[in-house]
């Protein structure tokens, strides 16, 4: 079974973001990591590969400076290689470009049984690329799986609903978009971490993909302006002294909710 | 060029159409032209509602045991090429949502801009407003190139209003063939009950986060939010772990909340979570490290330990 994974090398979320004043555009021209949420889809594809016997776990990735850090966590976890798409064209790149890019990762790659995405990535959260990747590749797709697996060439998830969840099932090859907890994505071992050091990562341009124009050339936005939304007014802070319970009270009688 | 053509992509609950839907519906109304819904399933069902809102067409897609969005996405197209083209669809910030929005997107060639908060339109020009790093910065993006422009909403980005419209007219709609994209079929649908009022309709919420030190301590926030007759919920940290279901998640994944009392219990205040109660009226936290993010939006903030604050807060409220 051949799966495929994106993942998203990211600032480290711990670290404020910034606009770069010029192109207000996410600065990344730090150190990036992986995506945690793409941790799980990491872990999930792994897994179903040992369920099916046997196979290989790629990765597709799209990030500037040929930022590799993050793919050699997701390979020392155990993916076997990786394309990664890096380009300074791509620079302002919309969902939909990023979509048209990594779907031609995808395909650079063969192709796949099955892709798998975060929903969503925890820097920009556009929240559609996976979708629209489907789309591109003309696959069925199941986002928001929160349990996934593989029966007979068949694909069955939970699929979280507003209201609960529904079961899916989804013809092969798919892709699907997975939530965080989907799986318990396993730590890299130091062995993992050295042969990591050696698999290929093939990278590439936009061009070498086929795909014009990139970057806020072909995006279907220009931004307009940016601007500091207002602040809340500072509350009162208070140390807790073991009576500080009170203040809560006090705090709900005062706007007459108990 | 103006705008003459809204589209809104609504969805219905218990048969009756959601509050997301009839806000951007509303919030269509102040931009021009006509309204047009677009829903998955009967569209019978909601067209007197989503009339008295301003809507005088709804397009019900029967879409079978296929997901949403390939389904009401190929639909949409089949229609545009039919020659009814809108100029603007705007999409609720929702699974479904999301689903038919990047569907579309691709089908059409066209962006699509999320996580908005606001939409102005003028003359030609059609610009969006999106909240980045934890609401703190917003940022206006003005689409480029032709119609149609597809732009997504958080929930409760504007106040629906009734315009005493009449009924909309139904125009059922099938789904072309799906080819390959209809591989995916839904078998079995589940819904998991909560007692006591929704999460995104409650008046005061009572969310844990990592802080409660482990699932079992959830308790404490169930017993206060039963008390103050709200809902509780959760951060994206102890989803993830898995102590309460997603549908608790309040957030950039989970809901968006703006509850009168928001209190955040064992919650840092990570952006994720920021972005999802930052519009609540009044917000209590409680944290052990008083450096914690929470605490630059509280209205209140206890820095302590909600293993010692809650036990004592639940039993001073149930003696009244």
């Amino acid at each position: 079974m051949k799966v495929i994974v994106c993942v998203k090398q990211i600032p480290d979320p711990a670290t404020p973001g910034a606009l770069d004043s010029s192109s207000n555009t996410l600065k990344r021209d730090g150190k990036l990591i992986l995506d945690e949420s793409d941790a799980y889809g990491v872990e999930m594809a792994l897994q179903l590969v040992d369920a099916a016997g046997g196979g290989e776990v790629s990765l597709v990735s799209m990030a500037p400076n040929s930022e590799t850090a993050g793919l050699r966590t997701a390979l020392a976890m155990g993916a076997a290689k990786a394309v990664l798409v890096s380009d300074p064209a791509l620079q302002g790149s919309d969902a939909l470009t990023t979509a048209k890019v990594l779907a031609a990762a995808v395909q650079r790659l063969g192709g796949a049984d099955l892709v798998i995405a975060a929903t969503e990535s925890s820097d920009g959260y556009t929240g559609t690329v996976p979708e629209q990747m489907a789309e591109v590749l003309g696959l069925p797709s199941v986002t928001f799986a929160k349990k996934v697996a593989i029966d007979g060439g068949t694909l069955k998830a939970d699929r979280q609903t507003e209201a609960g969840y529904d079961e899916v099932t989804c013809s092969l090859p798919a892709l699907i978009s997975v939530t965080a907890g989907v799986v318990e994505p396993r730590y890299p071992s130091f062995k993992g971490i050295m042969a990591a050091k050696s698999k290929p990562v093939d990278e590439v341009k936009a061009s070498d993909l086929g795909i014009t124009p990139v970057g806020w050339a072909g995006a279907g936005q220009s931004i307009s302006n940016v601007a500091q939304a207002e602040a809340r007014a500072a509350g009162e802070i208070i140390e807790d002294d073991g009576e500080s319970f009170g203040k809560i009270v006090a705090f709900l009688e005062g706007l007459k909710v108990i | 060029m103006a705008i003459n053509n809204i589209w809104v992509f609504a969805q219905a609950s218990n048969g009756a159409p959601t509050s997301g839907s009839l806000e951007l519906i509303t919030k269509a109304r102040s931009l021009g032209g006509s309204i047009s819904v677009w829903v998955a399933g009967d569209g019978n069902a909601i067209a007197a509602a989503v009339g008295s809102y301003g809507a005088t067409k709804v397009y019900g897609v029967d879409y079978g045991s296929n997901l949403a969005g390939a389904a009401v996405a190929s639909a949409m197209k089949a229609t545009i090429d039919g020659g009814d083209a809108p100029d603007l669809v705007l999409f609720p910030q929702t699974y479904e949502g999301r689903d038919v929005m990047a569907r579309l997107s691709v089908k059409v060639d066209r962006t699509v801009l999320t996580n908005n908060i606001d939409i102005s339109v003028s003359g030609d020009s059609v610009s969006v407003t999106t909240p980045i790093f934890g609401g703190n910065t917003l940022v206006t993006s003005t689409f480029t190139g032709s119609a149609p422009y597809l732009a997504a909403f958080r929930p409760k980005s504007f106040a629906p209003e009734t315009s005493g419209g009449g009924a909309a007219s139904v125009v059922a709609v099938s789904v072309p063939d799906l080819g390959a994209t209809g591989g995916a079929k839904v078998t079995a649908t589940h819904v998991e009950e909560t007692s006591g009022p929704k999460l995104d309709e409650a008046d005061i919420v009572v969310s844990g986060g990592r802080g409660l030190g482990e699932s079992a301590k959830y308790e404490l926030i169930e017993s206060l939010a039963k008390i103050l007759k709200g809902a509780p919920g959760a951060s994206r940290a102890i989803v993830d772990a898995g102590w309460v279901p997603y549908s608790y998640q309040v957030g950039q994944t989970g809901k968006v909340v703006k509850p009168s009392v928001y209190i955040a219990a064992g919650i840092s205040g990570a952006t994720q979570h920021m972005v999802g109660m930052k519009g609540s009226k009044n917000i209590i936290a409680i944290n052990k490290d008083k450096e914690a993010p929470i605490f630059g939006i509280a209205d209140l903030g206890i820095v302590g330990d909600v293993h010692k604050v809650l036990p004592k807060l639940i039993e001073a409220l149930q003696g009244r």
